[in-house]
């Protein structure tokens, strides 16, 4: 009995998180502009969102975006980690906290506060892309410096060493040796830029070229708009994000059920 | 030798200088802006005229309010959830898990347009019960950020400990409450701090749900489009004030409680 008032707790939980986007799924295949009435099968929707360039720019904006500034924050948050860690306890405490801001700190203040300093104080222009861009790194970087720091402490440091003695030259200690064993950091911190990225809103909000909108600004203005046909539009797309997203954690967690198998096998 | 330390120590230079110029740099800044006025002379103005105007102290309770909700609210459903899924046995507790997860990974704009749609249609006109769908709209955006971290927090607890108390005697309930609860705070502060603040400042939900009034974040936002720097610089500056004493809070009783945990 008990079992089954935590199941059906689950259950409805999961229901009020997924009954949104299901039915907003159903209703992107149909003809309606509202839920209500289901007035007939429909890829409307689809052929919308796949050939208006407004749109299809928006999206290609977004993931270039994504993928340029998570590029960046990698680079920058590993080093990073790699050189706090090896830095004398000061230098490295001080990279740790100032780190730890853009962690704590609301969406907003950072936007607003980057947009203050780039755009009026030195007058950077948003149209160069640049406020953007440093607002995203801003918003990745330290996400990708904590996922990397637990994998160098756990790191054994004679390894480094050994290779030095074997006659390794220092960038190829670090590059064959270092960067493979802190790898999966790097990889998990790189997924985690990606995902900030794309779900940013307030940074790109104040950072933006007026002419450029992510997918996260699009929908906001959008709602906001009476055009149906890209209301629509905008379904299919949740749609078609929710479906990668689960095909990608489908793969994820088969290729983690088929390491543990494998492990449990030796 | 000393070339080569030096070597590795330097890779931390260029991170270390970004972190000044683009997030240090940008709250002096801010600094500057709240406390001068259009003609860069000194003056408190922003500061006073945030605490004597009735409209922004409004906004001010109006966001706590709307943040201790939305923090009570998901941290009641998520609570359970975790402690679910942390002590089943079920084979497929890592999917149920990935599905309480999954909604982070989806553009929270679209899920809330998801979810307007289907508000719309159960309530007909969405400004009817503008506080409650601040609620829904935040819960809805933000309880996988609740329940991963408390999540991991019980999971990792010892079992030997509850075998122990339930051994000695304890009920259930009060092996709950005597080590269950206690033990999983640090998960609870860090679900807390993952979703106080978004709930003060995300203006964004408010604003697709249709709730026109102000939070924190709105603030900013209005300041930002009327080009009123300074305005904004002093809103963000309480928000940044904000922010630190609820750090200063969480990471004191955090610590408090792994001390509490090592006595154990």
């Amino acid at each position: 009995m008990k079992k089954y008032i935590k199941s059906a707790f689950l259950i409805l939980v999961l229901l009020f998180l997924y009954l949104p986007i299901f039915i907003l799924a159903v209703y992107s295949f149909t003809d309606a502009t509202n839920i209500g009435a289901i007035r007939g099968f429909s890829l409307h929707n689809y052929v919308t969102l796949f050939t208006t360039p407004e749109l299809l720019g928006m999206i290609g904006g977004t993931l270039l975006l994504a993928v340029g500034a998570a590029i960046l924050a990698t680079l920058l948050g590993t080093l990073g980690a790699i050189g706090a860690f090896y830095s004398k306890k000061g230098m490295s405490q001080a990279i740790s906290t100032m780190n730890q801001v853009p962690v704590v700190n609301a969406d907003v203040v950072t936007g607003f506060s980057l947009c203050i300093l780039l755009v009026v104080v030195f007058g950077v222009s948003k149209d160069t892309f640049v406020p953007l861009v440093v607002g995203h790194v801003v918003l990745c970087a330290p996400f990708v410096y904590l996922s990397v720091m637990p994998k160098i402490r756990q790191m054994d440091p004679s390894i480094y060493e050994a290779a030095l003695d074997l006659g390794a030259t220092p960038f190829v200690a670090l590059t064959q040796v270092v960067i493979p064993q802190i790898l999966p950091g790097i990889i998990s911190g790189f997924a985690l830029a990606i995902t900030l990225s794309l779900d940013d809103y307030f940074v790109a909000t104040y950072t933006k070229p007026a002419t450029f909108d992510t997918i996260s600004t699009y929908v906001v203005n959008a709602t906001k708009g009476a055009q149906t046909t890209i209301k629509t539009a905008l379904w299919a797309l949740s749609t078609v994000i929710f479906l990668i997203v689960l095909i990608l954690v489908a793969v994820m967690n088969l290729k983690a059920n088929k390491k543990v198998s494998e492990r449990a096998d030796v | 030798m000393r070339k080569l330390s030096f070597s590795r120590k330097s890779l931390g230079i260029p991170y270390a200088l970004f972190l000044l110029v683009f997030v240090i740099a940008p709250l002096l800044v801010l600094f500057y802006y709240a406390f001068t006025d259009g003609q860069g002379q000194f003056t408190i103005a922003n500061l006073t005229g945030f605490f004597t105007n009735p409209n922004t102290m409004g906004t001010l309770c109006y966001s706590f309010a709307l943040a201790i909700v939305t923090t009570a609210v998901c941290l009641l459903l998520a609570y359970p959830i975790a402690y679910i899924l942390a002590f089943s046995n079920m084979k497929s507790k890592s999917v149920i898990l990935m599905l309480f997860v999954m909604p982070m990974w989806i553009n929270f704009s679209l899920r809330i347009t998801a979810l307007k749609e289907v508000l719309t249609v159960l309530e007909g006109n969405l400004a009817m019960h503008p506080f409650l769908n601040a609620v829904i709209g935040m819960t809805y955006d933000f309880l996988p950020f609740m329940i991963l971290p408390i999540y991991t927090t019980i999971s990792k607890l010892d079992k030997a400990l509850r075998e122990a108390a339930m051994d000695l005697g304890a009920s259930e309930l009060e092996t709950f409450l005597k080590i269950t609860l206690p033990l999983s705070v640090p998960g609870i502060i860090s679900g807390v701090s993952m979703v106080f603040l978004p709930a003060m400042t995300n203006y964004v939900v408010l604003d697709m749900l249709y709730n026109s009034t102000y939070i924190m974040g709105s603030l900013i936002g209005s300041y930002f489009a009327a080009y009123n720097w300074h305005g904004g610089s002093m809103i963000a500056l309480i928000l940044l004030g904000i922010i630190c004493l609820f750090t200063l809070l969480t990471n004191g009783s955090e610590e408090e409680n792994t001390r509490g945990g090592a006595l154990l």
